[in-house]
């Protein structure tokens, strides 16, 4: 795996590394302001571009760019300063939905895993379930994707990982019955935290978003009080379209919680601020690798801070 | 989710008069829309910079057409660049090269690699009757290997067998030597997902490419993209050189900007789209219907391009006055029809309406064609122009010296006197309608004010008395001419459709519809 054992850094450390090599790097771009400025219109646009590179989108971007000129127009301002207040301004709209994902007192308490097609769902479940199996509860896996080719295997080998067993019928049968025997599995065998994985899936797509309501709805029939949780797998690289990924798939699963994957990489994944503006959801975790630990709870700090490029 | 850039550029540029040109003031207001609407459609910042640096240059002066906007010209100068950009044609996979020729696939971790690497392996075989041999490089992902190899036995392509231990270059070099030994045309290279930041990975990558020189290697990725798309296009092209890309998830209401921006960053062509999870969901590129996505407008590009062809505007409203009154005579029908057969018919029409293509096609496959549009312009030509004037004129003897004239039957006449009583009734009540769909059409037809939706469409055609004579609810009437094999019923489209004229044969405007997704 590609992180190193001896690497105990806070993710954005980690990050930070690769923000110095690419221009989607706030912290790079504000760093070319000049040292010590007028905060000028200019200036102001400069933000709110680097906050658009980073996928905020136009209008959230907009917004920070004039929190950050507010009381502060016409004012010489150093870039380091620039960038703390940019990043305090995110993290004012982060720190409400920054919540860990809590597990309730449920037995199984049942976590549905949702998202678009290789958002880092099944990854996702794997990490999980290792963090919760440290944390000594009983994990059973759902291998809820019948679809994808090998995605049963995928899950099994991640149980075999963490040592959690896995629910799972052949390829290609139907979902919403195996979600079915999951959670009669889990109850039978005292299981505390089931983790049913599901199928990637568009939210575009009426007919794949017809079979999770149904997914839901079986599970609802062996426990009512299930899901206790479902969470929404985003990819990092993700635009503008994972607007319309929390609504419809919070409108169809009913989602309660964001999973932001792959920050490991170059996105810096600041859509995550527009879904924080409009939807106000929590962000429970983000992925920062393929390993079995790269999955950190997510604070309103550090990301901010990631975004607006701020060293250590 | 997005409001749609012309209605924005429609309400900046619409206030100003009309020119004969477009002055640099119109244009820079026009083109802030147009910087909005590309950064929503995830177009990379620096990308449309420099995009819109060419669009002004280009829109600045330019003749506006007269029956068109200025709004609607500035679109249209945008839409053109952005086709430029995105390269004006498609460009397939090449494998003119000695066999086994090694294609190799790299990408982000899910971006699509292994489903693309089966999807192409199966059009090279199936539909090229090469002999392919696919192999999965991927050493890291949980059961990557066997996803692959799960996948060939669907699409009956042969792939490597799995060696525990070995590393992603060496096993590119059995997959030569197992291609070279068995006698394989090409074989497809699917390596592991990994980000741009991963020196150790990104080496790897370089170090497959040594291996086993691939005559393509392409960027797999993800038209949801966001700004990222810059940065890993960059990075792949950096690191190992691309020579084309592969967009996945097209099939997603993704606005697509991302080909925009790999494309511009590269330099290299998108050579291919995914469109679902499915085998068969692998398309060739046009950069036309990503273009009209990434503006987020239908084909309002074509209607302007028709628009300008064709329309004479004064002409259409005094038409579409005349239709208000309901003074809507044969002749006008007469020059309705002309100008829908100059326009490719009502079926092109239809598809350049966003959320009217599948209609569209339905029609297209319906076999209709411009002698039905001929043979009814024939009839009217054979009218005097009192007749024309006042259709209730027409009893049997007149009817049978038209017939013989235009060399019709008097049923067809009764068919065209019905279908314009129809019109007529139905374009005053379009009349008053303001906006929907299919207003621009509307607008282009003449009926000025705009047109109802489908859902007042929908009314209107129950209201129609009867329906067309001799059809059986729900359906064109048998004897339409030309719509034997149309299906009975027409999604998203009214029961009860009134016969309409000119439901042309396969139109020009048919390369050129939007929304391209195929189902999974
Ligand atoms: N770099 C990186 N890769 C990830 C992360 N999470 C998942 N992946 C990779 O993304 C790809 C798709 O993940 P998977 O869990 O199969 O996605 P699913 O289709 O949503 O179940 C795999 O190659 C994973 O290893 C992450 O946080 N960082
Ligand atoms: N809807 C849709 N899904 C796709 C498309 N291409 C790939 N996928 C899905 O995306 C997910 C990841 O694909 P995979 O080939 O495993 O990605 P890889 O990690 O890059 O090899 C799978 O669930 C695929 O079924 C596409 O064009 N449309
Ligand atoms: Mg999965
Ligand atoms: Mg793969």
């Amino acid at each position: 795996m590609n992180d190193k054992p001896d690497d105990k850094r806070n993710w954005w450390q980690r990050l930070k590394g690769g923000l110095a090599r690419t221009s989607a790097s706030i912290g790079g771009a504000l760093t070319d302001l000049v040292s010590k400025r007028k905060l000028d219109a200019a200036m102001l646009d400069e933000i709110e571009e680097v906050l658009i590179r980073a996928d905020l989108g136009v209008d959230v971007a907009h917004r920070i760019a004039a929190a950050v000129g507010k009381d502060r127009y016409d004012k010489a301002i150093s870039s380091d300063e620039v960038k703390a207040v940019v990043a305090a301004e995110v993290e004012k709209v982060m720190a409400p939905v920054a919540k860990p994902l809590e597990i309730g007192t449920d037995k199984p308490f049942v976590v549905l895993v949702v998202g678009v097609n290789g958002s880092g769902k099944t990854t996702t479940i794997g990490k999980l379930a290792s963090k919760l199996r440290a944390e000594g509860r009983a994990v059973m896996l759902a291998a809820g994707d019948t679809f994808r080719a090998a995605a049963i295997e995928q899950l099994k080998i991640w149980g075999q990982r963490v040592g959690a067993p896995v629910i799972a019928r052949e390829a290609g049968s139907d979902s919403a019955g195996l979600a079915f025997d999951a959670v009669q599995a889990a109850k039978a065998q005292g299981t505390d935290v089931l983790l049913i994985d599901t199928a990637g899936r568009l939210q575009n797509r009426a007919e794949l978003m017809d079979e999770l309501t149904k997914v839901v709805r079986v599970i609802k029939k062996v426990e009512p009080s299930a899901p206790h949780a479902v969470l929404l797998v985003l990819d990092a690289t993700v635009g503008q379209n994972a607007l319309s990924q929390v609504e419809v798939f919070t409108r169809i699963a009913g989602v309660t919680g964001l999973v932001m994957t792959k920050l490991d990489g170059t996105a810096r994944g600041g859509i995550l601020v527009a879904i924080a503006a409009k939807f106000g959801l929590p962000v429970h975790f983000v992925g920062v690798g393929e390993g079995v630990d790269d999955l950190e709870p997510f604070t309103a700090k550090d990301f901010a801070r990631a975004i607006a490029g701020i060293d250590g | 989710m997005f409001e749609s850039l012309s209605e924005k550029l429609g309400g900046i540029l619409d206030r100003l008069t009309r020119r004969g040109a477009l002055s640099e003031a119109d244009v820079d207001a026009a083109l802030r829309e147009v910087r909005r609407a590309l950064l929503e459609a995830d177009v990379a910042l620096e990308v449309v910079h420099s995009f819109i640096d060419e669009v002004r240059k280009h829109a600045v002066g330019a003749t506006v057409i007269k029956s068109v906007t200025p709004g609607q010209m500035v679109v249209k100068i945008v839409h053109d660049q952005l086709i430029a950009m995105l390269g004006a044609s498609a460009d397939p996979i090449n494998l003119d090269a000695p066999a086994p020729v090694a294609v190799m696939m790299v990408g982000l971790q899910g971006s699509g690699k292994t489903t693309t690497t089966a999807k192409l392996a199966r059009r090279l075989s199936q539909q090229m009757r090469r002999k392919v041999l696919m192999a999965s490089l991927d050493v890291r992902r949980p059961a990557a290997m066997e996803q692959l190899a799960v996948l060939g036995r669907q699409v009956e392509v042969d792939t490597l067998p799995i060696v525990e231990g070995q590393q992603p270059p060496q096993i590119a070099r059995r997959a030569l030597e197992a291609g070279r030994l068995g006698g394989y045309d090409v074989v497809l290279l699917d390596t592991a997902g990994r980000t741009t930041l991963d020196d150790a990975m990104m080496a790897e990558a370089a170090e497959i490419k040594a291996a086993a020189n691939p005559h393509e290697i392409l960027l797999v990725a993800d038209s949801l993209t966001g700004q990222d798309a810059v940065n890993l296009a960059r990075a792949f092209d950096q690191r190992v050189g691309l020579t084309g890309i592969v967009l996945t998830r097209v099939d997603g209401d993704g606005r697509g900007g991302a080909a925009l921006s790999m494309r511009a960053v590269t330099g290299k062509p998108i050579k291919l789209i995914g469109t679902g999870e499915k085998m068969d969901a692998l398309e060739d590129f046009h950069p036309q219907r990503i273009a009209d996505r990434i503006l987020g407008m239908g084909d309002i590009i074509s209607l302007v391009e028709k628009a300008a062809a064709t329309i004479d505007a004064e002409h259409a409203m005094r038409v579409a006055e005349k239709m208000r009154k309901g003074a809507f005579d044969l002749s006008d029908l007469r020059s309705q029809l002309a100008q829908m057969q100059s326009m490719g018919g009502m079926a092109g029409l239809m598809g350049m309406m966003p959320g009217m293509a599948k209609m569209k096609s339905q029609l297209a496959s319906a076999n209709l064609d411009e002698r039905v549009l001929k043979r009814q312009m024939a009839i009217i030509d054979s009218m005097t122009p009192k007749e024309r004037r006042v259709p209730d004129l027409l009893k049997a003897s007149r009817k049978k010296r038209i017939a013989a004239g235009s060399g019709t039957k008097p049923e067809d006449i009764n068919r065209l006197l019905k279908m314009h009583r129809q019109m007529a009734d139905m374009m005053k009540a379009m009349g008053g309608a303001k906006r929907g769909p299919m207003a621009g059409l509307a607008q282009m037809m003449g009926f000025g004010g705009g047109a109802p939706s489908p859902e007042d469409m929908a009314k209107l055609a129950q209201q129609m008395p009867g329906g067309i004579p001799g059809s059986p609810p729900g359906t064109l009437p048998p004897g339409f001419p030309g719509a034997s094999g149309l299906p009975p019923t027409m999604p998203g489209m009214p029961a009860k459709f009134p016969g309409m004229p000119g439901l042309g044969g396969r139109p020009p405007g048919l390369g050129s519809l939007p929304g391209f997704g195929k189902k999974k």
